[in-house]
């Protein structure tokens, strides 16, 4: 239940439902959308991207010079798990045509692809259990462009304006143009979508979207595509050789400059193991456990970041990587559930952002940086929002206006994980509204690819969230389930294409000795090493009691916020 | 057993251990994790108490918001003789709750080509005849954290009703917990996996407009369109986009 403190705020909200409910009715937006001028505003000042330590100078690598968001920065300049020279590559530990790294959306596609199209073998390894993945814990949907009034070309502008025109076309194009072709993929392998009575695939509306293009399997979207590809997956288990709790810590290189394969770290064993294999695919999604300017985050534990610091040191280049996205909707209260995910659906379906005097502040469905930066201007700027008992603050989503819209029970019918994770603490959504705020939701750019998922590295390809130039520097909803379902099938093909003919030379990790030099040379001085792997939440004096042992040397691999001396720039 | 720090650390409440309230406000319960007790903030979730605790998780932890099945936990209360259970990214801590993580379920995924079953009582017959074991005890019901009705759904599936199977099986999380009760060791999380896969390949309705998209683009029907996008200047790109209509 919410605080009695909030009571009055709550009959404010109440208040102004009739007449909002009478705008949500009509066909016009219920407030009106900012214009290219007031976009730009909002964001310079509220966007938390434009705060003066969000970004500072990488000194190494590829994109050395360039500023990019402080915390990746911060991963970048750090050292390896391994030293080359105790490393033997001369007789690899297993063999495959193509490494994926990561057993989340794109992974999966890209294993299933590669050996249906080409015959090829796979070795899947995954830091945690297959699917321990943000693709699995998608709720809202994914766009593809299906409906009549709808076309590919069109979700082509939606999401290139949404990214702030800033998006590689090539690769927007990709997205929208397979976006058709992926539901039908999907449905094929038994992917359960949300119908109309005729068959026809029900559509919503998301943030940024001038047409309704969001499908959806109930507010379980991710967990439906994710079950069935990883289910798909393990009927070929001759083919697709799944390594769980075995994340990749390093690339292997030949001595031609071609990417050969990874070094995996077994996390309850903690050995070490070389995989050489003609092609690597790095799908280990984004970064969100890095706890960006000290946000909450929406992802899932294991997302920090692995492989961008992987293939940066292997020489890749980053794109966008000063761009993070925040949801305009993480939870804001209950405080064991703040950070957590609060469906774009909920906008599509009629929720309005409100301010703690139940008035409406901005258009529901604006692209979510825009959303997210008007949310938080109304709480920093217009003392808009409402204070919880732990120190946060937000803003209320008024839920109840989706079943007055749609009729009684559709809240229970299509949002079944929302009520759920609310009742818990005597909240039901569909007659209180739900107070939020924005959360740590994805990394906006990443490994700079082009539409074939190739990096500037022979043999190394990226898919999904890892990736960057795709989205720009702002993603719209449902645009990310399409991706690693797009880029992980492109992934397939052609790192599957490429193992074919490829013959690789002798095995090296000269790279990690050069990047090691680069960092002693731009006088970088840090204690931090890379992949983090998994973040640590024990409390201060737990964390100083363990880290009694020295060398950073921790249990279970977890570096993140456990250093004795922490030298991140973040808030 | 541990001793608490002076009110000077974050919350660890939220299962994200990062929240904003001082401890110097919190109240404190005792709690066995595995037999040993601690003390940890009773307003905590049962995956905050544990590494609040001190635990790094290895197996145990997910999506942490309900979705992946990862954190499946057992636990008993005082004075109950009842075996409870729950995901402990979404359970609460109990004064005086003692748990334990089950860090994995065995179970034998049966390995089939899609293509090759029916959508009837047949598939269940080949992949899961355990199902035919159940006797209707209810307890795979009773230990789902979901609030699902999984005994239902097994008779459903002795039935062959696939379309209910999916129906009532559509929000598994996949995390064991009534397989592991289930005296008949049925396996039910993956008989609603593939009833699931069996509706939707073969049970739905198809979509008319999407075989039609999915053909237009095979044939080229946008590639003017796209041509004339992906040569537009920023500018005109973005009088295009301010200027489109709304559905």
């Amino acid at each position: 239940m919410y605080p009695e403190y909030m009571a009055e705020s709550l009959r404010k909200v109440a208040q102004t439902r009739p007449k909002r409910l009478e705008l949500a009715r009509k066909p016009d937006p219920v407030y009106p959308p900012m214009n290219a001028e007031e976009r730009r505003a909002v964001l310079e000042g509220f966007h938390p991207d434009f705060e003066s330590s969000a970004r500072r100078v990488v000194r190494v690598g590829p994109n050395r010079g360039e500023s990019l968001t402080t915390e990746v920065s911060d991963l970048l300049e750090s050292h390896s798990w391994l030293r080359s020279e105790q490393v033997d590559l001369k007789s690899p530990d297993f063999e495959t045509d193509l490494l994926i790294i990561g057993g989340g959306g794109a992974g999966c596609n890209a294993a299933l692809v590669a050996m249906k199209e080409h015959g090829m073998r796979s070795i899947i390894a995954t830091k945690l259990r297959m699917g321990d993945a943000n693709s699995m814990m998608s709720q809202g949907g994914m766009q593809a462009a299906v409906s009549r009034t709808d076309s590919p070309t069109r979700h082509y502008l939606d999401a290139i304006g949404g990214g702030h025109f800033e998006n590689k076309p090539e690769l927007v194009r990709a997205l929208t143009e397979d976006g058709p072709g992926v539901v039908k993929w999907l449905e094929d392998l038994g992917v359960v979508w949300d119908k109309e009575q005729d068959g026809s695939m029900k559509t919503m509306h998301g943030g940024g979207t001038s047409r309704k293009r969001m499908l959806s399997c109930r507010d379980y979207t991710g967990a439906m595509i994710m079950r069935t590809l990883m289910d798909e997956v393990r009927n070929h288990p001759d083919m697709i050789d799944i390594k769980e709790f075995m994340p990749a810590v390093e690339l292997i290189m030949d001595d031609k400059g071609r990417c050969a394969g990874a070094i995996l770290y077994d996390m309850e064993s903690e050995e070490f193991f070389t995989v050489k294999a003609k092609s690597t695919l790095i799908a280990t999604g984004g970064y969100g456990r890095l706890h960006i300017r000290g946000f909450d985050t929406t992802n899932h534990y294991g997302a920090t970041g692995d492989g961008l610091v992987m293939a940066y040191r292997a020489g890749a280049k980053l794109m966008y990587m000063d761009s993070v996205q925040y949801h305009p909707t993480g939870v804001s209260f209950p405080e064991q559930i703040a950070g957590f995910l609060v469906t774009e659906a909920i906008r599509g379906a009629g929720g309005q952002p409100l301010n703690k005097e139940g008035e409406l502040f901005v258009y529901p469905r604006e692209p979510r940086d825009i959303e997210a930066a008007a949310i938080i201007r109304e709480c920093a700027q217009n003392g808009g929002g409402i204070p919880t008992p732990s120190g946060r603050v937000g803003v209320w989503l008024d839920s109840p206006l989706i079943d007055m819209l749609h009729g009684g029970g559709y809240t229970d019918k299509h949002f079944p994980a929302m009520y759920r994770q609310f009742i818990r603490y005597g909240i039901d959504i569909a007659k209180l509204p739900m107070l939020i705020y924005p959360s740590l939701h994805y990394q906006n750019g990443g490994i700079e690819i082009n539409e074939r998922c190739e990096t500037d590295i022979p043999g190394l390809y990226v898919a999904g969230e890892a990736t960057g130039g795709l989205h720009g520097r702002n993603r719209l909803m449902g645009n990310s389930v399409l991706d690693y379902n797009v880029f992980g099938r492109r992934a397939g093909r052609y790192a599957g294409e490429y193992a074919k003919t490829v013959k690789l030379g002798k095995l090296s990790l000269a790279h990690l000795d050069s990047y090691e030099k680069e960092l002693a040379d731009a006088g970088v001085q840090t204690d931090l090493v890379t992949p983090i792997l998994l973040p640590s939440y024990a409390p201060k004096d737990v964390k100083k009691r363990q880290l009694v042992r020295g060398g950073n040397a921790l249990p279970g691999a977890s570096v993140l916020n456990n250093r004795l001396f922490d030298e991140s720039h973040g808030a | 057993m541990k001793s608490m720090p002076a009110g000077t650390t974050k919350s660890p409440s939220s299962s994200q251990g990062d929240g904003k309230q001082s401890l110097a406000e919190q109240k404190l319960i005792t709690i066995y994790i595995m037999g040993k007790a601690y003390e940890v903030p009773a307003e905590a979730t049962i995956m905050g108490a544990i590494e609040y605790a001190g635990h790094q998780i290895i197996r145990g932890a997910g999506c942490r918001e309900g979705y992946c099945g990862a954190c499946a936990t057992i636990y008993r209360l005082p004075g109950d003789y009842k075996i409870l259970t729950g995901l402990a990214c979404m359970t609460l801590v109990e004064e005086g709750m003692s748990l334990a993580q089950v860090p994995y379920v065995p179970a034998e995924k049966a390995i089939y080509d899609i293509e090759k079953l029916k959508p009837n009582v047949s598939a269940i017959e080949q992949m899961y005849p355990t199902v035919f074991r159940c006797v209707a005890c209810n307890t795979c019901t009773k230990s789902c954290p979901q609030g699902l009705q999984v005994m239902d759904y097994v008779q459903a599936a002795k039935r062959g009703d696939i379309a209910m199977v999916m129906d009532l099986s559509f929000d598994c999380v996949v995390c064991g917990l009534c397989m592991l009760r289930c005296p008949a060791e049925i396996t039910q999380p993956l008989v609603g996996i593939l009833a699931k896969r069996l509706y939707g390949r073969y049970l739905r309705k198809d979509s008319p407009e999407l075989a039609v998209r999915v053909k237009a683009v095979e044939d080229g029907a946008y590639d003017d369109e796209y041509a004339k996008l992906m040569s537009m200047s920023r500018d005109a790109l973005s009088k295009l986009y301010y200027a489109r209509d709304s559905e």
